[in-house]
């Protein structure tokens, strides 16, 4: 995983609450054996008309959301399929963060391991960045604080040891296999 | 009862820089969320720590056309081919048990655990697969994850893990006939909502939850995660070890004794604190069914459709083609699809059969029933629901996912309106453009002989 510190963006605005994971990228996409190219998927069926010609009145379609790398969503982003090609599709199509009032829970724990940073803000710092589509923004990954146009600041939560690994770009696997001792000792202390 | 279950899985308690390491028991695979885990491991040089404690099946991509002349499930998309043929090099490679496409013991993932006896009290057991929330029917803590931790998992046989809150489901009294254990999760995702479960792990309770069949419990668990929670999981009791007494991989002879007295002992203590408790009274329950494009907007069938409440709900009707106050009884369907990890047991087939045993499937709708396994097939043929499936005019198809998630070429056209005993209404979940109304079995048939959305109860 590559490190992830700081994020300055403008904000892309997907104001609907509880966008699943099946329309992040629709399941006739995850025939895939690899992770790459997820990007061109993202959001097909809200993107794309059914021959394939991008729909004008999709966000992502529109002018100025090109180069943005922070996406604003409603209430319960990622909810439904444990699919990681969600995070993958988000990711490859060149999101860094994600900004909602609540985050499904296998959704958050798959973007933190590929780089994309799951962002919970309270509801007044939520309609402002609703409010606000394309204004800039900064995350710091450090400070865990996200600082929007006009200067305010809120603080996000995220587990100490996925900041870390964002921070230095460690895989969590990694971590895994080094604490082979302790499995060991769990195997065969409750005969596994 | 989780905590319990997460105590003794414990081998590292969490500290203030690292969560915890979790013991996985047993590691379910299918064939869509796990390539990319074994081509990592492949890259990294690394072998699979357990395999004895890992099962692979096919079902999400997989056929269920009728077999050929030559016994085989003929696999025409490439794409599918690819991943299928994928599974079976990453099973022979790495030395995993793998039930393949065509074999007795292939089916839907969460129904060949259980039924195989794998699925067992006091485990912690994990799928690249959401509704791996199933398997908590048994006093298991059960739940999906991502393909990266398919690959930790693999590699370790353990997880990292933050600790979820508990949420008590209590659902007291007796469903009434005709009410069935989809109309009671319905029910309850549609007070929690979609995103109600966020962070929590639901123990349903209470004399409603008991008086369940395993194969109904596992109906309740399974949509735990279309509230949005992590697991569902009911207490082990006598009706639990019936079930899984003489199984295949469960414990037999002495193991089996000892086994029963720890499961015994994980029912949660008297007086045990939750983080939250909503409670239910089953028996003013009604079949329900969903009218929105997401399983929290459901309601009895003989309901309005509400109101919307902001812009998502009213994007919502406007996908489905639906007003506010309109019923849905009476509505048109153009299929109906029987089958999914949620509906496609023996009991439920049998359900569906009792509707429509003698009656024939309503002109223009299309009807798909696709039994959970290859096993649940072959009980069902031996009994003859194949039988009354085919003579009502329905299709009666090989086992796996399906039209639950359209990825097999079993889905729906734009446009057209399918009342489903699967787990999704999301937009497009079985089609591009199809819509989808979530119900029971007895619905569903109900539906199928019809033609439009009918109470089963009416039905004479």
């Amino acid at each position: 995983m590559e490190k992830v510190t700081t994020i300055t963006s403008r904000t892309v605005v997907l104001p609907v609450e509880n966008v699943d994971t099946d329309q992040i990228i629709p399941a006739r996409f995850l025939k895939a054996t690899s992770k790459v190219g997820l990007g061109s998927k993202l959001f097909a069926d809200w993107r794309f008309a059914g021959d394939g010609t991008p729909k004008a009145d999709f966000v992502l379609n529109q002018p100025a959301s090109a180069g943005a790398n922070v996406l604003v969503a409603g209430d319960n982003f990622g909810c439904g399929s444990s699919r990681e090609h969600a995070p993958w599709a988000l990711y490859d199509y060149g999101f860094r963060a994600v900004i909602s009032t609540s985050i499904a829970d296998i959704f958050r724990n798959n973007s933190l391991k590929n780089g994309l940073v799951p962002i919970v803000v309270d509801a007044a710092t939520h309609a402002k960045l609703l409010a606000a589509p394309g204004a800039e923004v900064k995350v710091s990954v450090a400070d865990q604080t996200l600082t929007l146009a006009d200067g305010t600041t809120a603080k996000f939560p995220i587990d100490p040891f996925a900041r870390y690994c964002l921070l230095n770009g460690v895989d969590e696997l990694e971590f895994l296999l080094s604490q082979e001792a302790a499995i060991a000792a769990f195997e065969s202390r409750t005969n596994r | 009862m989780f905590e319990k279950i997460w105590d003794a899985h414990l081998v590292r308690a969490p500290s203030a820089d690292t969560p915890a390491i979790l013991y996985v028991d047993l590691h379910l695979v299918h064939e869509v969320t796990s390539p990319q885990a074994f081509t990592w491991l492949r890259e990294k040089n690394l072998k699979v720590r357990r395999p004895e404690r890992t099962v692979a099946t096919m079902d999400h991509s997989t056929p269920t056309t009728p077999r050929g002349r030559d016994g085989r499930i003929p696999v025409l998309d490439n794409a599918a081919a690819t991943q299928i043929a994928a599974l079976e090099k990453n099973c022979a490679d790495f030395g995993i048990e793998l039930h393949a496409l065509g074999t007795k013991g292939q089916g839907i993932v969460h129904v060949i655990g259980p039924e195989l006896g794998l699925t067992q009290p006091g485990s912690v057991i994990v799928c690249g697969d959401s509704h791996t929330s199933t398997h908590g029917a048994f006093g298991a803590l059960a739940f999906g994850i991502g393909t990266s931790e398919v690959s930790h998992v693999l590699a370790t046989q353990s997880l990292l893990q933050n600790p979820s809150k508990t949420l008590a489901v209590t659902v007291e009294g007796q469903l009434r006939p005709g009410v069935t254990a989809k109309d009671l999760v319905l029910a309850v995702i549609a007070r929690l909502g979609i995103g109600g479960g966020t962070g929590h792990v639901i123990e349903y309770r209470g004399s409603a939850i008991r008086a369940l069949s395993m194969e109904e419990r596992m109906t309740v668990c399974n949509m735990s995660i279309e509230a949005g929670a992590r697991a569902g999981m009911i207490a082990p009791d006598d009706t639990t070890f019936a079930y899984l007494k003489g199984r295949p991989r469960a414990p037999q002879g002495a193991a089996w004794d000892a086994a029963v007295a720890a499961w015994r002992e994980l029912p949660s203590d008297e007086g045990a604190v939750f983080d939250r408790e909503e409670k239910f009274d089953g028996a003013a329950l009604e079949p329900m069914i969903t009218y929105g494009t997401n399983p929290g907007m459901g309601i009895a069938i003989g309901s309005a459709v509400p109101e919307p409440a902001n812009a998502t709900a009213a994007k919502a009707l406007a996908y489905m083609g639906l007003q506010a106050k309109q019923p849905l009884l009476g509505h048109k369907v153009d299929v109906v699809f029987i089958g999914s990890c949620t509906n496609s047991r023996l009991s439920d087939l049998r359900a569906a059969a009792g509707v429509m045993k003698g009656r024939k499937v309503a002109e223009g709708v299309r009807v798909l029933v696709v039994p959970g396994s290859q096993k649940i097939k072959a009980e069902a043929e031996a009994e003859g629901l194949d039988r009354v499936f085919r003579d009502a005019g329905a299709e009666w198809r090989e086992a796996g996912c399906s039209m639950c998630i359209a990825m097999n070429g079993d889905q729906l056209s734009p446009g057209q309106y399918a009342v489903s005993t699967s787990n999704r209404n999301f937009e497009g979940r079985q089609g591009a453009g199809g819509r989808t109304f979530l119900a029971s079995p007895l619905t569903a048939a109900a539906a199928a002989v019809t033609g439009k959305i009918t109470d089963a109860r009416e039905l004479t």
